[in-house]
């Protein structure tokens, strides 16, 4: 007699199986870039390089202990899957500080020195990072007014009507649209009149792309404000436009500022539209009328140049830029723990 | 269980509502309490002839109203009605839905209050409403919940504001629960509470007419009966109309009662005439059950 229930129970593990394997793949790529970036990157960066390797290797030897906690009640399973996963991690720690024991734990050389000529020691990317810092700020201040607006116009006044429609529209092609293409405009729009690069530029281009992102995620948690606040505020005999900056932006504001978190994130780390709007510069930025150094340029110089030392430092600063994206898209996630804190 | 049940014997004895019912029979509801007759009240506010639309489809058709002057008015009828559309006509909210329309007067003091001239703002502010649902601004405290309607208009003054909030709390009947805590978050507390606090908001602003959409409907008894109990109070310096699809509070808390169906009103009058005994048929059905 064939056992259907057997069968069934069989094919069902299967398939728990089969799917938490390909969530296990899925993280693999990012775990390896993870892995990669950190090892090769804390080479040149001083103290904080230490942090970071000792913050990994926390995490590191976390993980046989959480395969047993998980996997408790299949002990067959759980011992010799920890066991293995405890000398897969040992065998990463020791990589890992065979190369941070070569770190100058002193040397904050990477985040103060501008880059210095190819064989001469001790350069770094001080400048590049300013100069991200600086050109989000430029893109924050022309995209997060116009993004933010536009979002309770869309929400508030715009939810029949043929122009909120088309303004919708254009919010979901432009987030679509190439870098690259932002950067192309931005240069025939500003560069060219200008005669020269600038950071106003650069942060310019970026804020073109802020614009739909947050148009977007603003409207969208506007929207989520319950009708009936909105009501309770009109029934005290509080006019319309107070209503909506005080009552409903008030409420709605952690989702906006994760909205925006999310944004930077995303424009901190483009590299196209600032190869022709900021382009590079080598030195400390003494304006923001010329040409600015950004950490993804900067990356993007050294990895393609013919020379080690300026590869360990690209590596670096794409580490560095990594820990900078992962910070911000972390603080947006704790705003954002679940769908009722938005509206706290 | 005890004690709940006593409380709610000796609230039944205080108005002299009494449902009795037999097995078998629908039950009757008989008002005992008589207001004092002849006494004649002002008209505060007079609905006259007022038909109001959602789009295409008509909710109100030519409803004609008195609501008097310190008097609980109570709407009662089956869902659907016309009672919610009727009272946000009072203070003119039913023109902010989109695509609808109203035709008709409302007088508030013998000012009509859909006159061209007249601002919709200042209307809310003399007629405040409370809604089904508590709604207290979720990232506001206490304070700043009742302080609201004042600091938007303008007010700063830190000890005007202190002065009107515990005023407005002690009228809610809220002040003794919250006076330790004002500054913690207004969605915290439950809700009949939060209900509380929607009154002492609206009760801030200083009002004249305060509309009552069914505000006990999302409550537990104990917390309908302290709400009933407010009313009773409030009565006597405001005027109130109250939407209540439940007929024993209507009974409980009102002196005059209109019945609505179907858009149209079809009684209004003493609340013990209404319920004791109601002029058109169809009252009389619904009062005893026989639909709705």
């Amino acid at each position: 007699m064939f056992d259907y229930q057997a069968r069934r129970h069989f094919v069902d593990r299967m398939m728990v199986f089969l799917c938490g394997a390909a969530a296990f793949i899925a993280l693999v790529p990012l775990g390896s870039l993870l892995w990669f970036v950190i090892l090769q990157g804390i080479k040149r960066m001083g103290t904080p390089g230490i942090l970071v390797a000792i913050t990994v290797s926390l995490v590191l030897l976390a993980l046989p202990y959480m395969i047993y906690k998980y996997l408790k009640h299949l002990p067959y399973l759980a011992y010799p899957l920890a066991f293995l996963a405890g000398l897969w991690v040992l065998g990463l720690l020791g990589q890992l500080w065979k190369v941070a024991s070569q770190i100058d734990w002193k040397d904050m050389g990477f985040f103060i020195h501008t880059p210095t000529p190819v064989g001469v020691p001790g350069g770094g990317m001080g400048n590049a990072i300013l100069g991200t810092l600086t050109l989000v700020a430029i893109a924050s201040c022309v995209g997060l007014p116009i993004g933010i607006l536009a979002g309770v116009y869309l929400s508030e006044f715009g939810k029949k009507g043929k122009f909120a429609w088309a303004v919708r529209f254009t919010a979901d092609v432009l987030s679509g649209v190439p870098s690259i293409v932002t950067g192309i405009v931005a240069y025939t729009l500003i560069v060219k009149p200008m005669h020269h690069f600038s950071a106003v530029a650069g942060g310019v281009a970026l804020g073109f792309m802020m614009i739909p992102i947050t148009t977007r995620t603003t409207e969208e948690l506007v929207k989520m404000v319950p009708h009936s606040i909105r009501e309770a505020s009109w029934a005290l005999g509080v006019p319309q436009w107070k209503t909506i900056l005080l009552i409903v932006i008030r409420t709605a504001k952690n989702g906006i500022l994760t909205g925006v978190l999310l944004s930077i994130a995303r424009i901190a780390g483009e590299t196209a539209p600032l190869l022709f709007t900021a382009f590079n510069n080598q030195f400390w930025p003494t304006g923001i009328n010329q040409p600015t150094a950004s950490l993804t340029v900067q990356v993007f110089t050294y990895a393609i140049s013919p020379f080690e030392d300026w590869h360990d430092q690209a590596w670096t600063g794409a580490l560095v830029l990594l820990l900078l994206v992962l910070a911000v898209n972390m603080a947006a996630k704790l705003l954002f723990k679940n769908p009722r804190q938005l509206l706290r | 269980m005890g004690p709940m049940i006593e409380e709610m014997d000796e609230k039944v004895k205080k108005t002299g509502a009494k449902v009795e019912s037999k097995p078998g029979e629908s039950r009757k509801i008989e008002v005992v309490h008589q207001e004092p007759s002849g006494e004649v009240k002002p008209v505060k506010m007079r609905a006259a002839q007022v038909c109001a639309w959602f789009g295409g489809k008509q909710a109100l058709f030519s409803v004609n109203m008195d609501i008097f002057e310190r008097e609980v008015t109570a709407i009662i009828g089956p869902s659907g009605c016309g009672k919610s559309t009727l009272i946000r006509c009072f203070n003119r909210m039913h023109e902010t839905v989109p695509g609808s329309r109203f035709g008709g007067t409302i007088l508030l003091d013998r000012e009509n209050i859909y006159d061209p001239k007249v601002d919709p703002v200042a209307v809310r502010r003399r007629v405040g409403m409370v809604f089904q649902k508590p709604t207290p601004f979720p990232t506001l405290s206490i304070y700043d919940n009742v302080a609201i309607g004042l600091r938007l208009n303008g007010t700063r003054d830190k000890k005007t504001l202190d002065e009107v909030v515990e005023k407005s709390l002690r009228k809610a009947a809220l002040w003794e629960e919250v006076k330790d805590g004002l500054h913690r978050a207004g969605a915290g507390l439950s809700g009949g509470q939060q209900q509380r606090l929607c009154i002492a908001r609206s009760l801030a602003v200083d009002l004249e007419v305060l509309l009552m959409d069914e505000p006990c409907s999302a409550l537990d008894p104990i917390s309908t009966s302290k709400i009933e109990d407010l009313i009773h109070e409030l009565r006597q310096n405001y005027t109130i109309i109250i939407v209540t699809h439940n007929m024993q509070q209507a009974a409980r808390v009102s002196q005059k009662t209109a019945f609505m169906l179907n858009g149209k009103l079809i009684e209004y009058d003493a609340t013990e005439k209404v319920f004791t005994n109601p002029t058109n048929k169809l009252t009389e059905d619904y009062i005893t059950g026989r639909f709705g």
